[in-house]
């Protein structure tokens, strides 16, 4: 084994074999090899102990850094409780247990290769098998030879540390459900191509030589393979239209369901009695076809959750104090009145009473309180906060699922699902159109019968049914919603479904998060310029703004991050205009241009300043921009050409002047809004209404999301927690949201588009069809050429558009 | 001719057995992962060094 020796270089040029990353502050070598970190030589050591060293030949520098990441040693120790354990498995038997994880840090082939080789770390370990899409390892281990403490252990000590938080023992997630649509796929094409295989002789004359004895068998044959089509395929579409027929509605699968059942008794009573060769290979591809449609619909991100509540923010643990020792419960077991420790970096898990430390938390995430906010001893803490700085000591005052932002969750709009408004362009057609078929075919059927031809004016009323059936209308929609929503996935605007573009398209509020979404809190700069501070200025002006509650101050506050204060002799603030004290008889200013006597002379522009000055002397002064996110402004000015703006903040009314200089007037801002604030004000705009969509991005957003037509969560990383949302949008696209938005307007005439050509084709179809010329095989030409058509068109065109528009780099 | 009728007997038993098939595999998990196993294929069944031992707890 090579020494450990540790080199200080003062120009970083070694790159970590680890992790890759430069190694900027010093530099560890082990076994001739470099690290940039502590964390990354002991995963090699680890790995290098146990032979796994092939780990770093499938990747090059494939771990990920974890920093000089000193974790406490305790903290899995509920992992040890037999409750979460049998909560958090899959599977045990005697011998075995089963558990999934899952691991956000897999992103390379070497993960799979040590992850699914974890048995050679541990003999414990019977086998590993990840799932690389969704970031999921599923482990079994032998029961007596490693806890699932140990288990966690080991992998956080190879670098992959499984993501476990409170939903993850809340509930397991159920199977996904489109396995049923694969199903019935498969079953209608397999149907559909031996029918096609059993028709084919009856669309040509050489068929005849086969005989009558062959021709009986084949019909038969179909009418064997169509009973699979009718009576399981099919089903979806008889529930729902009989649904939406019980709702006095008429939704796209009516005239569907109305055509398959016309379709399949004309074609056993054309087959049974006229002896005829029937339309079962016509149904069998219709369904073929549609399902497709449906399928392709469904498109779906699997490393992304569009469900979460706050139990996928909380961690599963707390440190809870028993008689001066600490001792690690799941956080299902913190009661009201426990004391507990929260360290630096860790979640406030539930409302309690600040006993001990200094408390310094940032709600950022939470309430969208831009800057962390200070608490002193005996106030109360609401829980989802981050702990900046010390140790805390506090006491539960709330079960964690009844404080003041988990509460939301109890609010009347969770309880229900979201409706989900029948009003998309296909139901509001297919009512019209059914209509229309139904008058004509009605009317082909008295005249016919006036005529003294009833036998024809019965076929040319089923020809009707039959040949209209709306294949080519139904897949306009499906294809293109479809096309737009995987445009819009490589956009990095992910939504939960394919209706979500529908309620885009018709949205005109458009209602802005500001912490967090519009504004990203870790962008905040803040720049001295001026004479150099001495430590002891940098105290003084600590001690300042540590007495103030204004934004700026908090923001300076923050910007001296480890400073230590000096004790002031007096101090006065001057709402709004700045600070003055006085320290070793001296008076010290903080402030405004005007307060502190600084000239205007060579200032920057787009920022606040804050002037420091020594008896009437400016020393300099201090830049502070708001961390706007990149292209903001566009978005809000292009936004607000079609569509009301709105702003909600959970944040103090001080940017109020700041933000409406940079989005210009007109936008209503409203600001100290609590979760349930925002819930209210989405719910009034709805009920005056508007088609609301909600951007935002905290779990205090959660209820507007929610509430809100269409609720968009703004995440910097999609795999990141994001609460309940229709869509989740990378922090990175936000200046795309107008072209998003113009997108599916245009999605919506495409659709429109569509339907006139598939209405072409059922005029062509009708204008036969009364005159009773329609046969098998002219259904069975007509039907898959209208259906693929509309599908090239839809797809061409959503794909084209989007390429012209910007939101795709090439048309396919 | 009468042999088409087997034929088709044989054809059907043949694709309904692929059905059968895909429903099993489909239902054993298949296909809920189709981009690992591409990258598993990759890998290397190389004999280690120290593989002869009897595997030890390293890591406690």
């Amino acid at each position: 084994m090579g020494k450990v020796s540790k080199i200080y270089t003062p120009i970083a040029k070694a790159n970590c074999y680890h992790c890759g990353e430069s190694c900027v502050d010093e530099v560890l070598h082990f076994d001739e090899k470099e690290f940039c970190c502590s964390g990354c030589k002991l995963v090699y050591e680890v790995l290098n102990e146990n032979d796994l060293c092939a780990y770093y030949e499938i990747a090059e520098a494939p771990g990920t850094s974890l920093g000089n990441s000193k974790a406490k040693d305790n903290r899995f120790d509920y992992l040890d409780d037999q409750e979460i354990i049998d909560r958090l498995i899959d599977f045990q038997n005697d011998s075995e247990v089963h558990i999934t994880f899952t691991i956000p840090l897999i992103h390379c082939a070497s993960c799979i290769w040590l992850l699914e080789n974890l048995q050679k770390l541990h003999s414990g370990v019977v086998s590993g098998r990840v799932d690389f899409i969704k970031k999921k390892v599923q482990v079994k281990y032998s029961k007596g030879q490693i806890s699932l403490k140990e288990l966690v252990q080991l992998l956080s000590r190879i670098g992959y540390e499984p993501s476990l938080n409170l939903a993850d023992i809340d509930k397991k997630n159920a199977l996904p459900t489109n396995r049923k649509l694969i199903f019935k796929l498969a079953v209608a094409g397999f149907c559909f191509g031996n029918m096609m295989l059993f028709s084919l002789p009856e669309y040509f004359a050489e068929a005849e030589l086969l005989g009558q004895g062959f021709k009986k068998t084949f019909n038969y044959l179909n009418v064997l393979l169509s009973l699979p089509v009718f009576f399981y395929v099919a089903t979806d579409y008889y529930k729902s239209a009989w649904l939406s027929l019980k709702n006095t509605a008429v939704n796209m699968d009516v005239p569907i369901a109305l055509g398959i059942v016309t379709l399949f008794f004309y074609s056993l009573y054309d087959i049974f009695f006229l002896g005829n060769e029937g339309y079962m290979d016509t149904l069998g591809g219709l369904l073929f076809f549609l399902l497709i449609g449906k399928y392709y619909q469904q498109k779906t991100y699997d490393t992304l959750s569009f469900d979460r509540d706050y139990k996928s923010y909380f961690p599963v643990a707390v440190t809870k104090l028993v008689k001066n020792e600490e001792e690690v419960i799941p956080l299902i077991k913190l009661k009201v009145g426990d004391i507990i420790r929260v360290r630096n970096e860790e979640l406030i898990p539930a409302d309690s009473i600040l006993l001990d430390g200094d408390a310094y938390i940032d709600y950022s995430f939470v309430t969208g309180e831009e800057v962390p906010v200070a608490k002193k001893q005996g106030e109360l803490i609401y829980s989802g906060g981050r702990q900046k700085g010390t140790v805390l000591t506090l006491t539960v005052q709330k079960s964690p699922s009844q404080g003041y932002l988990t509460d939301l969750w109890n609010n009347e709009s969770f309880e229900k699902e979201k409706v989900n408004s029948l009003e998309n362009l296909a139901n509001k057609v297919s009512g019209k159109f059914t209509m229309v078929v139904l008058l004509i075919a009605i009317s082909a059927l008295i005249y016919w019968v006036l005529q003294g031809q009833v036998s024809l004016g019965v076929l040319t009323f089923t020809s009707v049914l039959i040949i209209t059936c709306p294949c080519a209308l139904a897949m306009s929609t499906p294809f293109t919603l479809g096309n737009t929503l995987r445009v819009f996935g490589k956009g990095k605007f992910y939504l939960k479904n394919s209706q979500t573009i529908e309620k885009i398209a018709k949205v005109d509020t458009v209602i802005f998060d500001k912490t967090g979404t519009l504004t990203d809190p870790n962008k905040a700069k803040v720049k001295y310029i001026g004479e150099l501070l001495s430590d002891e200025s940098k105290q003084i002006i600590k001690a300042m703004v540590m007495h103030s509650t204004h934004a700026l101050s908090n923001r300076i506050n923050s910007y001296l991050d480890k400073i230590t204060p000096v004790q002031l002799q007096s101090i006065d603030e001057t709402q709004g205009k700045g600070l003055v004290c006085q320290y070793k008889s001296q008076e010290f200013r903080l402030g405004s241009m005007e307060f502190v006597g600084a000239s205007s002379n060579g200032l920057p522009e787009g920022g606040n300043l804050v002037f420091f000055a020594v008896e009437d002397y400016v020393l300099g002064y201090f830049f502070i921009q708001s961390g706007l996110r990149e292209g903001i402004q566009n978005v809000v000015s292009e936004v607000r050409q079609e569509r009301a703006v709105h702003l909600l903040s959970g944040d103090q009314d001080h940017e109020r002047v700041n933000l409406n200089n940079i989005f210009g007037e007109g936008i209503s801002m409203n600001f100290n809004q609590g979760p349930s604030d925002k819930l209210a004000y989405i719910k009034r705009l709805n009920n005056k209404g508007a088609n609301t969509m909600m951007v935002g991005d905290g779990l205090n957003d959660a209820g507007a999301l929610r509430e809100s037509h269409v609720g968009i969560a703004v995440t910097d990383k999609v795999t990141n927690f994001s609460p309940a949302s229709d869509a989740i949008m990378d922090a990175s696209v936000i200046s795309k949201l107008p072209a998003f938005l113009d997108f599916a307007k245009t999605s919506r005439s495409i659709i429109k588009a569509s339907f006139g050509l598939s209405f072409t084709y059922n005029a062509v179809g009708v204008y036969f069809a009364v005159q009773g010329l329609v046969s098998p095989v002219f259904c069975a030409i007509l039907m898959p050429i209208s259906s693929i058509s509309v599908v090239i068109f839809t797809t061409i065109t959503t794909n084209y558009l989007a390429y012209k528009r910007g939101l795709k780099d090439k048309i396919w | 001719m009468e042999v088409i009728f087997i034929l088709i007997a044989i054809s059907l038993i043949l694709a309904g057995s692929f059905l059968y098939l895909f429903f099993r595999a489909m239902k054993d998990g298949q296909f809920d992962d189709n981009h690992t196993p591409a990258i598993r294929i990759l890998f290397e069944n190389k004999q280690s060094k120290i593989d002869k031992k009897v595997p030890t707890n390293k890591i406690k």
